[in-house]
């Protein structure tokens, strides 16, 4: 069962503070995805432990020279539909949110799951983030 | 920012690998720890005894090898594991 989106707006207003597109419904994923060049998806989650930094270390990543043509986030957990659609484009990896997967164009370059963000501060992340920016965006 | 749960322990929210004393091994989110067990959700469970239709096994270090990589497929909601069957739990994270 969703949140209350009162509760969840404040995640959302991180991801849109930071230039991120909100992908809301199916269709919008479909859009996003058919883009040319690099694109980032960003599942996010209401889970403080490890979404808390993620956050901070998406945004942190982004002030990187090098980054992914396209920044787009589904919300798990609330936005269903989107989340899903998104989630069949790297159905080849287990799901978790959040998460951070990485195209260059349809093919999935890159995959940071949850487990690899909990109990990490948002610079370590980040860091990981600039990596796969530099090894698959440049 | 996000729901927290300090009243859970250390390892709540954390995905854990919790060893067993036999051949299995769980991968899943602690929620808790109790004195009769290890509360896991939306986690895995590998058996290294299993013969696969190929008549090969994987090894609990093949196992982990992966899960630690890209996580694992959800095969349960929620477990919990008796303390006294449990070698070790680790963060699958640091593996």
């Amino acid at each position: 069962m969703p949140y209350d989106p009162m509760l969840v707006q404040p995640m959302r207003e991180d991801m849109t503070a930071m230039q991120v597109e909100e992908l809301t419904d199916a269709a919008a994923v479909d859009a996003f995805m058919a883009r040319e060049g690099t694109k980032l998806v960003f599942v996010n989650s209401v889970c403080g432990c490890a979404a808390g930094q993620a956050r901070p270390a998406l945004r942190l990543a982004l002030q990187h020279g090098t980054k992914p043509d396209h920044v787009g986030t589904v919300f798990a957990g609330q936005d269903v539909e989107a989340t899903m659609k998104a989630r069949g484009h790297f159905e080849q990896v287990p799901p978790s949110s959040p998460s951070v997967a990485l195209f260059k164009g349809s093919e999935l370059a890159f995959f940071m799951p949850r487990h690899l963000i909990e109990s990490r501060d948002a610079n370590a992340i980040a860091f990981d983030l600039v990596g796969a920016f530099d090894e698959h965006c440049a | 920012m996000g729901t927290f749960h300090h009243d859970k322990g250390e390892l709540h929210g954390i995905t854990v690998v919790v060893d067993m004393k036999d051949d299995r091994v769980f991968v899943g989110r602690c929620d808790t720890i109790l004195p009769e067990g290890v509360v896991l959700l939306d986690g895995d469970v590998h058996d290294a005894s299993e013969v696969k239709y190929d008549g090969t096994k994987v090894t609990k270090e093949a196992y982990l090898a992966n899960a630690a990589k890209f996580g694992v497929w959800k095969k349960f909601d929620r477990v919990i594991v008796p303390s006294d069957d449990v070698a070790s739990i680790e963060r699958l994270g640091s593996m």
